[in-house]
């Protein structure tokens, strides 16, 4: 909590450093604000941010960097026996020490060591605690001096206020730029490591994946095959059966709202169909599992059928349900983008309503509408919690939507949830994974954006 | 002649042909209705699912036990000291309580079963109660304790007592003292306040969603301190300021990019990334806001792009006549007339933030914590993990909180997209 005090205090320092520097202005300027150069708020915001951008930025490379320099001086005050044990044992005792400092449980025996360690640990805390605090504070104090000194009635306040406002919303606006710089670096290293322990080929051609590495020479059932196709086949199959459910009901929905709906009507019902695009997926998952899997499993007992309780058909359609907004809102777009001219020329020439609709308006929309629909796809690809809570676990390579078939996502879940060492081809695998599903689903949204991007095009 | 046949022949042909057309006219249109009814009837059969099964957990049992506080149980050496106090056997007096009540259970599984009617939480209960006013020991009180999950089953009629004794989660026995309990009105529904206080538990009775809506708070704000600023700032930059070059349109492509990336990939980055490589803690609301943050930013800066483009450039050029500097400009007249845009894209933002749920399990929110979280830098879980670790969990009692919780979260994602629509509709204006 030490660090949100610093931030309040550094908070409370900048409003009387804009004091100050306002005051300042006033007093340099003899009564007169006209011998300014700037007004004097600007003088203000001149003190503030000579106070407050440097203490920031210590204290984000402080938060940063803490972390790991405090864990490099204890393992390096440790004695060498410690040292020289391998990094996952290490790790271990690392994270015991953590353990012993914040008054958690410890595993194992408290060990003279593991005492000093932890009080090594401690001392180093809250000597770093103390550096950053006299550090900041001496900063913001001595910003907000220094500013102070620097008010004459010269200084162009406003021309150096804006332009760090300027470059501060250059700098925001690279935010975007390092996420996906972050999301590829992030995925790509690890994938790499997983590729030096599992073979690219194996990966994406294998057809067994059972992601249990044997720890044991000796151990029965830990084969570690990391084929990937039982994933991707499953992906496919419950993303096909949740487009089949959302693209006629979407399509038709965003038709008929968008030609043949009153405006009352239009105004009711576009609202709640877009509630179904708000309702948090983890939702659909428990209304999957819930409800609409034991209902289709009831209803195939009835007919005779053997369906599995965690059937791909349930997730899929539940997904679909989720999708039919997406498709239906993106659709309504396009269509209402369509020019009316077209549809004026068709009922001219005696068309009906749905034949214009079928032959003038679709033909129109249709770049748009596929774009949509292929956005949608990616969404269904990527959509996770309906499949962890309602598809199955166990990898299953079949096209039957009443078997249980497991997805990429799913995987990725199950894969990085619970106890997990970072070196395992098991952990790594979900990062591999993780790989395949942003390059799909990036280029299923850059042919999709581009389609809309080209259709919007031709007709404003 | 020839030419008025074939006027004729043609109107013959569209007039056959009319009748199969406007049939197929009313088909096309009854699909459409068929379609949009389609998607009504699933929103409505969500809803009833969720409230049909979740209503019930707003009120829990309650069992009236009269409990004698022997000193005994609570403080044999009669020193009366906090310590002693609080290491006393409650659950003895909550056992002892039973056994009077019914004496003639003798074996050992029986006996169990009969002791389990309470639920462990009501040591608890007599605990604090003693350590509040240590006078009561010697005394013999009435005290309404929380009554087990199983029997909050029962008596909400979710056990059903006609099947036969092997097909049931509670034996004949079982039914027959509840039966006897009820008889004598000492069990009694009331409305259950500790799902709203309570942190995780895995007994189902004594577990609550507070934890979780402190952790889903904190994230949040972490949230919104940080997208908020960052998203409009790069709005600002890309509407107003930026030159039409490559790197503009690199940014744009990538913000347009990130907006349909998976949620999950957001939870690779941020395990890589804030607690791999900078070691943050795991679990901690501040990682999770971090996440969400890159997560919600694309809706914030498209929201926002959106509500500067509306603001007509008739407004920049007087207040640039008039001598305001560029930035000037935007902070004094261009902002404050889209701020409404801006905070209805960022409602919208933080609504989509509070339901997800992928992101998060990467990053270890997915833990078992009981305690409600007093930081942003505390490890915690978020309302919708809530739900899906209590999905998880096998206990018939766990649906309904589960489907309660989800009712908690909906009507807190209605009413923000309720402000959003208010703020929308109250500061939209067409120039």
């Amino acid at each position: 909590m030490q660090a949100t005090f610093l931030l309040i205090v550094l908070l409370a320092l900048s409003a009387v450093g804009y004091y100050l520097g306002h005051h300042r202005s006033l007093a340099v300027s003899g009564g007169r604000i006209s011998h300014l150069h700037s007004l004097p708020t600007y003088y203000g915001f001149y003190t503030v941010l000579w106070c407050g951008i440097p203490a920031l930025v210590l204290f984000a490379l402080w938060m940063a960097l803490q972390g790991t320099l405090i864990t490099h001086l204890v393992i390096s005050g440790l004695p060498a026996d410690i040292q020289a044990l391998p990094s996952t044992e290490l790790h271990l005792f690392l994270n015991n020490i953590q353990n012993m400092v914040s008054g958690n449980i410890v595993s194992g025996d408290i060990t003279e060591t593991m005492n000093n360690a932890a009080a090594h640990y401690k001392s180093l805390h809250s000597i770093s605690g103390l550096l950053l605090t006299v550090l900041m504070l001496v900063l913001a104090i001595g910003g907000i001096l220094w500013a102070r000194k620097n008010i004459v009635p010269e200084r162009r306040a406003r021309n150096i206020v804006e332009k760090t406002v300027t470059v501060m919303l250059v700098l925001c606006s690279t935010v975007a730029i390092f996420t996906t710089l972050g999301i590829i670096l992030s995925v790509l290293f690890e994938s790499i490591r997983f590729f030096q322990q599992v073979p690219i080929t194996d990966f994406i051609f294998g057809v067994n994946w059972s992601p249990q590495t044997a720890m044991r020479e000796d151990q029965v059932g830990s084969s570690g095959a990391f084929g990937a196709i039982p994933l991707f086949v499953g992906t496919m199959l419950i993303s096909m059966i949740a487009m089949t459910v959302a693209v006629p009901i979407g399509l038709m929905a965003a038709i008929y709202l968008s030609e043949y709906a009153s405006s009352t009507v239009r105004a009711i019902a576009k609202p709640l169909l877009e509630i179904l695009a708000g309702i948090p997926t983890v939702v659909y998952g428990f209304f999957a599992a819930l409800t609409v899997a034991p209902f289709i499993r009831d209803l195939g007992d009835s007919v005779g059928l053997q369906v599995a309780s965690e059937s791909a058909l349930a997730a899929g359609l539940v997904m679909g349900i989720m999708i039919i907004p997406f498709v239906s809102s993106l659709s309504d777009d396009v269509i209402n983008a369509v020019p009316q001219s077209l549809r004026d020329g068709a009922y001219g020439l005696g068309a009906t309503r749905s034949e214009t609709i079928r032959q003038v308006i679709i033909p129109a929309a249709l770049p748009g509408i596929v774009g949509g629909v292929l956005l949608a796809v990616s969404r269904a690809i990527g959509e996770t919690m309906i499949v962890v809570m309602a598809a199955g676990l166990a990898s299953n390579l079949t096209m039957n939507p009443l078997e249980a078939v497991t997805t990429v996502t799913v995987q990725i879940v199950t894969l990085l949830t619970g106890d997990q060492e970072f070196d395992s081809a098991k952990t790594l695998a979900a990062f591999a994974l993780g790989l395949m599903l942003f390059t799909v689903t990036l280029v299923l949204n850059i042919i999709a954006l581009s389609f809309v991007r080209k259709y919007r095009e031709q007709y404003e | 002649m020839n030419d008025t046949t074939q006027k004729r022949n043609t109107m013959e042909i569209v007039k056959a042909n009319l009748a199969k057309r406007y049939a197929r006219e009313q088909r096309f249109r009854a699909y459409g209705i068929a379609a949009i009814s389609l998607g009504m009837m699933f929103l409505l059969m969500l809803f009833i699912s969720i409230i049909g099964n979740g209503y019930g957990a707003f009120m829990q049992t309650y069992v009236k036990l009269d409990i004698e506080f022997t000193a005994d149980r609570i403080d044999p050496e009669g020193t009366r000291t906090e310590d002693a106090l609080s290491a006393g056997n409650y659950g003895g007096l909550v056992k002892d309580s039973l056994k009077r009540m019914f004496p003639n259970v003798k074996k050992r599984t029986p006996k169990k079963q009969l002791y389990g009617l309470a639920s462990s939480g009501a040591a608890y209960q007599l605990r604090k109660m003693v350590m509040d006013n240590p006078d009561l020991i010697g005394t013999t009180q009435s005290i309404w304790v929380t009554a087990d999950d199983d029997v909050d089953m029962l008596v909400k009629g979710h056990i059903d007592r006609t099947l036969p004794e092997a097909d049931r989660r509670m034996n004949d026995s079982q039914i027959s003292w509840i039966e006897r309990l009820e008889k004598e009105g000492r069990i009694e529904k009331r409305f259950n306040i500790t799902f709203f206080t309570a942190g995780d538990s895995r007994e189902p009775e004594l577990a609550g969603i507070w934890g979780a809506a402190v952790g889903s708070i904190y994230t949040l704000l972490v949230t919104l301190a940080l997208s908020f600023p960052i998203g409009v700032a790069t709005a600002v930059y890309l509407e107003e300021f930026a030159p039409c070059n490559k790197w503009t349109d690199i940014i744009e492509v990538n913000i347009n990019n990130l907006a349909a990336v998976p949620s999950i990939v957001f939870g690779l980055l941020g395990l890589a990334v804030f607690i791999n490589f900078f070691g943050l803690p795991r679990s901690a609301p501040v990682v999770g806001g971090l996440v969400l943050t890159l997560m919600t930013l694309p809706t914030i800066i498209i929201a926002s792009r959106a509500a500067l483009k509306s603001v007509p450039p008739s407004i920049r050029e007087a207040a640039l006549g008039v001598g305001a500097s560029k930035m000037q400009t935007i902070t004094h007249h261009v902002l404050p007339l889209a701020m409404p845009g801006m905070l209805t894209g960022t409602i919208i933002g933080m609504a989509q933030a509070l339901g997800e749920t992928a992101p998060l399990l990467m990053i270890g929110m997915v833990a078992f914590i009981v305690d409600i979280p007093g930081g942003a830098f505390d490890p915690s879980t978020v309302l919708p993990v809530q739900i899906y670790l209590w999905a998880d969990s096998p206990e018939r009692a766990f649906v309904e909180k589960t489907s309660a919780a989800i009712m908690v979260l909906l009507g807190f994602l209605i009413m923000m997209n309720a402000i959003a629509v208010i703020l929308r509709k109250r500061f939209e204006r067409r120039w």
